[in-house]
């Protein structure tokens, strides 16, 4: 993938997968800005930490589109976090074996998070009767 | 140990930064997670976030968001801006001085209710 910057130089990388990542950390970069800071204040600052209990998380996830913000948070931090672990196992690990076998295992934590998240954000419907405290202790 | 400059702190703290709210993000999937396990599983789970010392801890998660999120935007103005590269330096301190002017109003959100201070978030629910 390339974008055009309007200087006419193509990127030096060329069009690997690393000049792909480079532009992806930047890319999710701009959405996570204010989604992951909207939903620290979301959930520090317009309601206390203590009040985001399952009864608040049951009248938020009625709405869908909370779900789909959660969800879009959930995959550009999970995508853009393991990528950037990745760069720094790239910096410290000389063996390219071990690079391999590291990374390799990484992706397979990242799909494994992924699925969990994914899977409590698709599936989360809250349960009949006392849903317990708004605001806890 | 190397005698980098501004650059170089700036790089160093975005890195650990970066990594610190990543290992946050893991431990926050499984615990939302316990959504699944009903009220009383996951109130159980989330009473944690209330107490002291989590709240303390959760000043730094704060802390590395706010940072990791403006140094970013540094560094892609200097990636896709050209001129800004010449600003580099002033825009690092700028980075730090808009985080502690971000962070100190979230800061007082989390830590006032320690001190039995209701800062007015504790009835509403969005």
């Amino acid at each position: 993938m390339r974008f055009s910057t309007g200087y006419g130089a193509r990127p030096a990388g060329g069009s690997g997968l690393e000049t792909f990542s480079w532009y992806f950390m930047r890319m999710s970069a701009i959405g996570l800005f204010f989604l992951a800071i909207l939903h620290l204040i979301f959930n520090h600052v317009t309601t206390d930490v203590s009040c985001t209990s399952y009864q608040l998380i049951a009248v938020r996830y009625a709405n869908p589109y909370w779900r789909v913000y959660d969800w879009l948070l959930l995959t550009l931090a999970l995508l853009h976090g393991m990528n950037g672990l990745r760069v720094v196992i790239d910096d410290y690990v000389r063996s390219q074996a071990w690079r391999v076998r590291i990374e390799s295992t990484l992706a397979l934590i990242t799909l494994a998070f992924f699925m969990i998240g994914t899977v409590t954000l698709i599936t989360f419907q809250p349960v009949a009767g006392n849903l317990g405290l708004h605001c806890l202790k | 140990m190397y005698r980098g400059q501004s650059g170089m702190w700036a790089w160093l703290l975005h890195r650990v930064a970066g990594l610190g709210v990543l290992l946050f993000l893991l431990v926050h999937i499984v615990d939302i997670s316990l959504l699944g396990f009903g009220p009383n599983v996951y109130n159980e789970g989330i009473s944690l976030f209330g107490t002291t010392i989590v709240r303390i801890i959760s000043l730094a998660l704060i802390a590395a968001v706010l940072y990791h999120a403006f140094n970013g935007i540094r560094i892609m103005l200097v990636d896709f801006v050209p001129w800004c590269v010449r600003y580099q330096r002033a825009m690092f301190w700028g980075v730090l001085v808009v985080t502690i002017i971000c962070f100190l109003p979230m800061g007082y959100f989390v830590v006032a209710p320690i001190f039995g201070i209701n800062p007015g978030n504790m009835a509403s629910g969005m």
